[in-house]
C-alpha cells in the first residue's frame, strides 16, 4: 500500500479532487439525515415561512416533548425493543444449536437436511408469506407476539455463518472434552459458544437491525395497538400528521438512533456479515 | 438388532437433537407453508375459516388476464432495470474510490453503508417529504440549478416510479459497495505490478485487471440486485402506496393487498407462485452461468 502512495505532482492533484468528490457525495448522501434532524427542531410556523432555510435559526425542542403523546410512542418503543431482543436471542441460540451439529456432530440424512435449510437462503420470504399466514392464524397465533415471533426464529443466514465458525474449531478439543467426561451439552455451552463469540455478535447485531427495522411481517401480523412496533407506528403517525414536518421528524429521528448506537458500537461485525454474504455465494 | 448397530444409532442422538428446534421451525413455518401455498394457489380460498374449492388452474388463468396484475409485473420490471445497474454502477464506483484513498476512508464506508441499516419505513417517511414539489428540497435545488419545471414527484405517475428507485439506489448501494470492495482487496497486487511494468495507466488497470478480476463478484451482486428488487414494499407502501393510480403498484405490493385487504388468499398465493419461479429461475440462471464467468 505505501509503495503505490508515493505519487508524482499531477497524480496528487488528482488524488485531492478525487478525495474532494468523495466528500461532497459524502454529505449528499447523509444529507436526508441531516435535514431530518434539522426539521425535528423547527416550528411548523418557521418551516413554512422559510421552506428554502434548511438550519434551524433556534432550537425548538417541542416537537420531541409532543411525539410521546401525540402517538403511543413509549408502548411502541418498548414493543419493538421486547420482541427484537427476543427473537435475536432465541434466534441465536437456535442457529448455534443447529450450526454446530452440522460441524460436529452425526445427524441423519446431514446432506439432505443442509442443502433444504440452505435453499430457503435463495428464496425471499414474501412468496410464503401468504400461505405462511394462514398457518399461523390456523394456529390461533394471528395478533400475537408469540406468532410473529416464532416465524422470525429460523434463520438459514444465521446456520451458516455460525457453522462456518465452528467447523474452524478443531476436532481435537471435541475429543478432549469428552475424554475430561464433558457432554455433547456442556461442549456447546462451556466450550463451543465462548469461542464463537465473534460470530455470535455479527449474528446478533444482525438479526437485531433487522428486526428494529421489519415493518411487513408486523403489518400482517399485527393488529392491535398493544402489540404494534414503532414502523408501524410512525407509518400510521405519517398518516395522520401528513403536515406536522417537524413532529414526523421528531418521531424519525427517535426511532433512528438505537440503530445508529448499533451502527457504531457494531460497524466492524455489519462489515464482517457483509463479507459472508459474498463467502456463501 | 446388534449392540453394535445400537451404539451406532445412539451416537446420532445428540445432533438430531441439537438440529431438532431448527428443523421444527424448518418444518412448521416455512416447508409446510410452501406446499400449502401451491395447493391455495389452485383455491378460492378466501382467508381465515372460510371453506376453500378447488377450482384448478382458474387463478393463474385470471392472473394473465388481469390488468392489474400485469401492471404491476410491468411497474416491477421497470423497477428491476432501473435499479440494478444504477444500484451496480454507483456502488463499483464507490468501492474503486474508496479502495484509492487513505484519508478518511472509514468515514466515507461509514456514510455510504449508513443508510442501509435504517429502517425503510424511517428514510421513506424523510424522503417523502423531500420529494415534495413545493417545499422540498430536491425541487428547491433543481431550481436552483436552473430547472424551472421541476417534476412533481410522488404526485405525478410518470416520475413516482423513478422517485421511488431513487431512494432505494441511494438506500442500498453502500451495502453492495462493501461486497465489492472486499473483491477488489482480494486481487492479488502482482497482477497491478505486472501491469505497470507494461505501462499500463490507471484507467487500463481498472479495465484489464479490476474488471476482468472482479467480474464473479460483480455477477453475484447482480443477481442480489435482481432478487432484491423483486421484493420491494416498504417504500412503496409508505410513499405512494401504489400510486397515483396504479403507477408504483409492484408485485409484492399487489400480493399484499390481494391477500390482507381483499382477503383472494387464493389468488394471492398463485400470485406468489409466480414471484417464486421469477426468483428461482434467476437463482437457477445463476448456477448455470456461476462457473463460466470466473475469468482468471
Amino acid at each position: 500500500m505505501p509503495e503505490s502512495f508515493t505519487l508524482s505532482k499531477s497524480n496528487k492533484l488528482l488524488y485531492y479532487i478525487l478525495l474532494i468528490a468523495l466528500i461532497a457525495f459524502s454529505v449528499a448522501t447523509l444529507f436526508p439525515f441531516l435535514w431530518m434532524i434539522s426539521t425535528s427542531l423547527r416550528t411548523d410556523v418557521d418551516l413554512f415561512k422559510n421552506p428554502s432555510n434548511w438550519f434551524p435559526t433556534s432550537l425548538y425542542l417541542e416537537n420531541y416533548k409532543q411525539v410521546w403523546t401525540a402517538i403511543p410512542f413509549a408502548q411502541y418503543f418498548f414493543n419493538t425493543l421486547k420482541l427484537s431482543v427476543i427473537i435475536t436471542v432465541l434466534q441465536v441460540v437456535i442457529c448455534c444449536m443447529s450450526a454446530y451439529a452440522f460441524a460436529k456432530l452425526k445427524i441423519p440424512f446431514k446432506n439432505v437436511v443442509f442443502i433444504l435449510f440452505m435453499a430457503n437462503l435463495m428464496m425471499p420470504w414474501h412468496s410464503i408469506m401468504v400461505p405462511q399466514f394462514s398457518v399461523v392464524s390456523n394456529l390461533g397465533l394471528y395478533n400475537t407476539h408469540t406468532g410473529y415471533i416464532l416465524i422470525q426464529l429460523f434463520s438459514g443466514f444465521g446456520i451458516f455463518l455460525m457453522r462456518q465458525f465452528f467447523m474452524s474449531l478443531p476436532d481435537e478439543l471435541n475429543e478432549a472434552a469428552r475424554v475430561d467426561g464433558f457432554n455433547e451439552w456442556q461442549i456447546f455451552w462451556r466450550i463451543m459458544i465462548p469461542l464463537a463469540s465473534a460470530g455470535i455478535s455479527t449474528l446478533a447485531i444482525f438479526t437485531f437491525t433487522y428486526m428494529w427495522n421489519d415493518y411487513l411481517a408486523p403489518l400482517i401480523y399485527l393488529n392491535d395497538d398493544g402489540l404494534k412496533t414503532l414502523q408501524l407506528g410512525l407509518k400510521a403517525f405519517q398518516t395522520e400528521h401528513t403536515m406536522d414536518y417537524g413532529l414526523l421528524m421528531a418521531g424519525t429521528v427517535l426511532a433512528t438512533i438505537p440503530m445508529v448506537i448499533v451502527f457504531l458500537i457494531g460497524e466492524r461485525f455489519f462489515i464482517q456479515s457483509v463479507a459472508t454474504t459474498g463467502m456463501k455465494n | 438388532m446388534s449392540s453394535k448397530r445400537l451404539l451406532n444409532l445412539r451416537s446420532y442422538i445428540p445432533g438430531t437433537l441439537f438440529i431438532l428446534p431448527a428443523f421444527a421451525l424448518f418444518a412448521v413455518f416455512i416447508f409446510i407453508p410452501l406446499v400449502y401455498g401451491i395447493y391455495m394457489s389452485f383455491t378460492d380460498y378466501g382467508g381465515f375459516n372460510v371453506k376453500a374449492n378447488f377450482i384448478g388452474l382458474d387463478n393463474y388463468i385470471s392472473l394473465f388476464k388481469d390488468d392489474y396484475f400485469l401492471v404491476s409485473l410491468k411497474n416491477n420490471l421497470i423497477y428491476t432495470v432501473l435499479f440494478v445497474p444504477l444500484t451496480m454502477l454507483l456502488a463499483l464506483l464507490a468501492a474503486v474510490a474508496l479502495n484509492g484513498v487513505r484519508h478518511l476512508r472509514k468515514f466515507f464506508r461509514m456514510s455510504f453503508y449508513f443508510p442501509y441499516i435504517t429502517s425503510m419505513v424511517s428514510i421513506a417517511i424523510v424522503w417523502g417529504l423531500l420529494f415534495n414539489p413545493l417545499s422540498g428540497p430536491v425541487n428547491q435545488i433543481l431550481k436552483a440549478v436552473g430547472i424551472a419545471n421541476p417534476p412533481e414527484w410522488l404526485m405525478s405517475s410518470k416520475w413516482a416510479l423513478l422517485a421511488i428507485v431513487i431512494v432505494a439506489v441511494w438506500k442500498s448501494f453502500g451495502y453492495y459497495m462493501i461486497i465489492l470492495l472486499a473483491g477488489i482487496q482480494g486481487i492479488p497486487e502482482h497482477l497491478y505490478e505486472s501491469a505497470k511494468l507494461d505501462g499500463a495507466n490507471k484507467f487500463q488497470q481498472f479495465i484489464y485487471i479490476t474488471l476482468p478480476s472482479l467480474s464473479p463478484t460483480l455477477f453475484m451482486v447482480l443477481i442480489l440486485t435482481i432478487i432484491n428488487s423483486f421484493q420491494v414494499f416498504d417504500l412503496v407502501s409508505v410513499m405512494t402506496d401504489g400510486g397515483p393510480g396504479r403507477s408504483t403498484n409492484v408485485l409484492v405490493f399487489r400480493i399484499y393487498q390481494e391477500a390482507f385487504i381483499n382477503y383472494q388468499m387464493g389468488y394471492a398465493a398463485a400470485m406468489s407462485t409466480v414471484l417464486f419461479i421469477i426468483i428461482m429461475v434467476i437463482s437457477l440462471i445463476q448456477f448455470r452461468l456461476e462457473k463460466k464467468w470466473v475469468t482468471y
